[in-house]
């Protein structure tokens, strides 16, 4: 690999990408007030005081919230600050109703950790995250539905959020969205958040810039209203292309935010500020810091379910399955858990492979094809797995084995061996039967037995061909093929 | 009856739940009271009349019932700046002038719990930020000891309802000396609690860190009695304190004056401004601690001169942040057509805010700003923390701290001091907020036109029993808290 391939370098260009990503914590109320953070309900049902800042009201801290934060704090080895302090961000928006947001500027409650990330190529790279910290969330601006004036839904004002910034560790596109994807996992693998991007409880922002190698920083621009997975490929692929030309023409870059069009596919500056806001943070006087003691984080650490990571080294280790394999099966605790259980029910950890063959195939195809959520699946994963049992004990071959699935997939419920049974599929091992078919085929095809003598291997699976289909496929085709070349000689 | 005024809560009390009288002669009396009396002192912004005779008749079934509490069918008037449910409520600005609150403020529920009947809500300096109460939107109030000098601020509404008899007790608040500079200014006793003691929750915020709610009457047992009542932790309130409420009023002969020891801060008895007739009076009531067996031991208070531009620097900052929801766009004034949402903004702030409110928000974005935050704001909490460790240091050798509560009497209304003359005014009171200790003002003389003077005690943490108790025995040995402004013995 030449250098410039090692450094992922774009015509001598080196990317450079951060990202901060906010996520909403599944939390039943809101961070500081006693609101509920259900979606899609009516504007303004879900402001209390507290949320549309009465004049006397005050914030009081939702004692979960900061469970969910230690949590992300040990899934990416992070340090915990044991004393966060909440500040004071301090701007005027119609959809901030305090004229300041409670956030955590000097002492966010986590600290520096990291997340590795799995490249096409299979590479690991660990990607370092600076902070993450709570903050309220503000509510939400419609500028169309109103003639000439704007409307502020303030349900979502007072939600929580865990903003987590990452280092500028990404130098592709492909390590920025393996990242997101990382994180995405973790904080749904945690419970700690639904990560729905679509209705905005996970939101990236991108930050860009471009060096030379070994040259400092680039100026980056911040890219915003990236709310699918595409998008941010794109957004940032666009953003590269745009930046270059910038460059190359010995142009300067201006730090700014832009926003993604995916329509017209370019990055557009936001409209102007005049100067970079001034927040003037200070320690909220309301709130006390958060005092977290060592009690609270081992219990924590105790509780947290076997992360991804471990998961993976586990599946690999113990169930044969190769790392893209673990990767997959590991897209979120839903998942592995599922394949554990088809596993067990397959008969344990030495069939693991054919287990990961057969969720990683023809189920996850099924899901896919019936645009089915892996909760919604008909076919549970002890009846995947008792099916598998059976192909691994002979009962059925490969093939059959996909016909019934197709069954159970209809059939609810039924199992495998129930409609091994209803439809006859059982295969005939009996070698005295095959041996008899393979004897009446070899008489049959006299030719293509010649063929084969005389050196054309095709002709021998075409034997066998024929010996499934008199057997009406319910043959084992190993044990046909190792009689086969005996009756053949 | 034409006397129900001149009782004392005490009396009060006793007489409702003997039936010598009903809470709603009580308060009809006060209510006549108010109509012709007020319109020379304009303590009240709001009156809530019709409110407080069915408050009345509610604590009188509860009296004939046999179980009402001990303060039940007693009128009480609170400062403006306490929210309460279906009523005005503007903290003295004209950006709240048309705010009736959804809700009432943690000290209005308890009292309304304890069956106090609310006679209205009484006037302020604009949002707390003042020493006179002439920066009300609503215009000045007048000391009942003379018309023409203020009450005192910012609780200057609840001096002189109180002190004009038009109010047998009233809440204020204290966030640089504003309970006990007024209760100064209008011979009256007053008490800032520790901070965390009473819930802020629905108390209008000033400066978050350190305002603190509190009583104001005629006696230090009429204060204890409202103490009982309001004192307390409050789950909706993250800095008040999780810690067993004293009886106060049980409290109140608890403490020994007898080898209590009083420490005078040297500094404070030398500053220049300080008036020769309240230094006089203020050492004359130590003079007669002393001869109830208080012994005075002189002490240092080194960081006097921090103490105005800590304070200064603190409490802006936090109002600044405080009162940017105040931006026409959810209650409150909203300026006429506003073109678009800068606009909106600007004039209802500009057109809302008062010259003072103004001033300091913009020494508070200021002291908040880059570059400025570590020199200012920074630096001021670190000073913050030596002068009360200044104060520490003290009550190692003393039990409670005299002082005067103000330099001067009440000043002329419309004297106009410049703002920095009107800051070093609060000289002898601000540093206990930037602390959080609590302090109390007794009513202890008069200067030659007549006016007030008042005796500042401060206490350590959590000892508003040992204050009430200290004045409450000064009490019972002196008679200044029993004398009368003129206008009080007025008849309605």
């Amino acid at each position: 690999m030449t250098e410039a391939q090692k450094l992922k370098l774009i015509d001598g260009w080196e990317v450079v990408i951060g990202i901060e990503i906010h996520t909403q914590l599944a939390t039943k109320s809101k961070i500081f007030s006693g609101s509920s953070t259900e979606f899609g309900q009516d504007p303004n049902t879900q402001a209390s005081l507290v949320d549309l800042a009465m004049p006397g009201v005050l914030p009081v801290l939702n004692a979960e919230v900061v469970d969910l934060a230690i949590r992300f704090g040990l899934g990416i080895d992070a340090y915990i600050d044991q004393a966060s302090v909440f500040a004071r961000k301090n701007y005027f928006y119609p959809d901030s109703p305090k004229g300041y947001q409670i956030s955590q500027m000097d002492n966010p409650i986590v600290g520096l950790g990291h997340i590795d990330i799995q490249l096409e190529d299979g590479t690991i790279k660990r990607i370092g995250v600076t902070r993450a910290h709570l903050e309220e969330d503000a509510g939400k601006s419609i500028h169309d539905q109103f003639e000439g004036m704007s409307g502020i839904d303030l349900n979502r004002a007072g939600t929580p959020l865990l903003e987590i910034v990452s280092e500028p560790d990404m130098r592709s596109v492909e390590e920025a969205v393996a990242y997101i994807k990382s994180i995405h996992t973790l904080v749904r693998w945690l419970g700690i958040s639904d990560g729905n991007m679509a209705e905005g409880s996970f939101r990236c922002d991108c930050n860009v810039s471009l060096r030379r190698p070994d040259q400092p920083f680039g100026t980056r621009c911040e890219l915003k209203n990236l709310n699918s997975f595409r998008f941010i490929e794109q957004a940032i692929n666009v953003e590269i292309e745009r930046q270059m030309e910038i460059l190359e023409y010995g142009g300067k870059i201006d730090q700014e935010t832009r926003l993604f069009d995916p329509v017209k596919m370019e990055t557009r500056s936001m409209r102007s500020k005049e100067e970079a806001n001034d927040y003037r943070y200070f320690p909220d006087p309301d709130l006390l810091p958060v005092i977290i003691a060592d009690e609270q984080i081992e219990a924590a650490r105790a509780a947290l379910p076997e992360l991804p990571k471990a998961r993976r080294a586990r599946f690999i280790a113990d169930f044969g399955v190769t790392e893209y394999d673990a990767h997959v099966l590991t897209l979120s605790r839903e998942i592995a858990d599922f394949y554990e259980a088809v596993v067990v029910a397959a008969g344990g950890a030495k069939q693991g492979k054919i287990a990961a063959n057969w969720v990683m195939g023809e189920f996850s195809g099924a899901l896919n094809k019936a645009g089915l959520e892996l909760v919604d699946s008909p076919v549970s994963a002890e009846q995947l797995g008792s099916m598998v049992a059976r192909i691994v004990d002979n009962t059925i071959n490969g093939k059959i084995a996909k016909q019934v699935f197709g069954f159970m997939w209809e059939a609810e419920g039924k199992s495998a061996d129930g409609i091994i049974a209803e439809k006859g599929l059982k295969q005939e091992t009996d070698t005295g039967a095959i041996e008899a078919i393979i004897k009446e085929v070899l008489a049959a095809n006299e030719k293509m037995v010649e063929e084969y003598k005389s050196g054309k291997e095709k002709a021998f699976n075409g034997l066998v061909g024929q010996v499934m289909k008199a057997a009406k496929g319910k043959a084992n085709p190993a044990q046909v093929n190792e009689l086969m070349k005996k009756l053949i000689g | 009856m034409t006397d129900l005024h001149r009782l004392t809560i005490r009396e009060l009390s006793e007489g409702l739940q003997q039936a010598q009288f009903s809470s709603r002669e009580l308060t009809e009396h006060y209510l006549k009271r108010i109509a012709k009396i007020d319109t020379k002192v304009k303590s009240y912004v709001t009156v809530t009349a019709e409110q407080a005779l069915a408050e009345a008749d509610a604590a009188d079934a509860a009296l004939k019932a046999g179980n009402a509490s001990v303060l039940a069918g007693i009128p009480l008037a609170h400062k403006d700046i306490f929210c309460t449910k279906g009523i005005k409520t503007t903290a003295g600005s004209k950006i709240l002038d048309n705010f009736i609150s959804p809700y009432d403020a943690t000290v209005v529920a308890k009292a309304k719990a304890a069956g106090l009947v609310t006679l209205g809500k009484l006037n302020m300096d604009e949002f707390a930020m003042g020493s006179t109460s002439e920066s009300s939107y609503f215009g000045a109030t007048g000391n009942p000891w003379a018309l023409d000098h203020v009450p005192g601020g910012s609780s200057g509404g609840s001096a002189a309802a109180v002190a004009a008899d038009l109010a047998p007790i009233a809440t204020g608040t204290d966030t640089g000396g504003s309970i006990r500079q007024p209760a100064s200014f209008c011979g009256l006793t007053g008490l800032k609690p520790t901070y965390g003691r009473v819930s802020r929750f629905g108390m209008i915020a000033y400066a978050s860190s350190l305002d603190q709610g509190g009583p104001m009457a005629r006696s230090a047992e009429d204060c204890a009695y409202l103490m009982n009542v309001i004192a307390g932790h409050d789950a909706k309130d993250s800095t008040s304190i999780n810690k067993e409420v004293d009886d106060y009023v049980a409290n109140l002969n608890a403490t020994s004056v007898k080898g209590l020891r009083i420490g005078i801060p040297k500094q404070y008895f030398n500053v220049s401004g300080l008036d020769a007739e309240v230094k006089a009076c203020v050492e004359e009531s130590l003079k007669k601690l002393e001869e109830m067996g208080a012994s005075l031991v002189e002490i240092d208070l080194n960081m006097t001169e921090a103490y105005v531009p800590t304070y200064y620097l603190i409490a802006p900052a936090e109002a600044s942040s405080n009162l940017s929801r105040f931006d026409g766009v959810r209650y409150g004034y909203r300026c006429e057509n506003p073109v678009d949402l800068m606009d909106l903004y600007k004039r209802s702030r500009s057109e809302g805010f008062g010259a003072e409110v103004q001033r300091r928000i913009l020494i508070g974005t200021y002291a908040l700003s880059a570059g400025y935050y570590d020199a200012y704001y920074v630096k001021a909490q670190k000073v913050r923390r030596l002068i009360q460790q200044d104060f520490l240091k003290a009550f190692e050798n003393v039990d409670v701290i005299a002082a005067p509560s103000a330099p001067t009497t009440a000043y002329k209304i419309g004297a106009n001091l410049s703002p920095t003359e009107m800051y070093l005014g609060d000289i002898y009171t601000l540093a206990v907020n930037l602390a959080g200790l609590p302090a109390i003002n007794a009513p202890v003389g008069f200067d030659q036109e007549s006016l007030p003077v008042g005796l500042q005690l401060i206490g350590n943490y959590w000892s508003e029993s040992q204050l009430l108790s200290i004045v409450h025995q000064y009490q019972q040995n002196t008679d200044w808290h029993t004398k009368r402004a003129a206008i009080a013995e007025e008849n309605a």
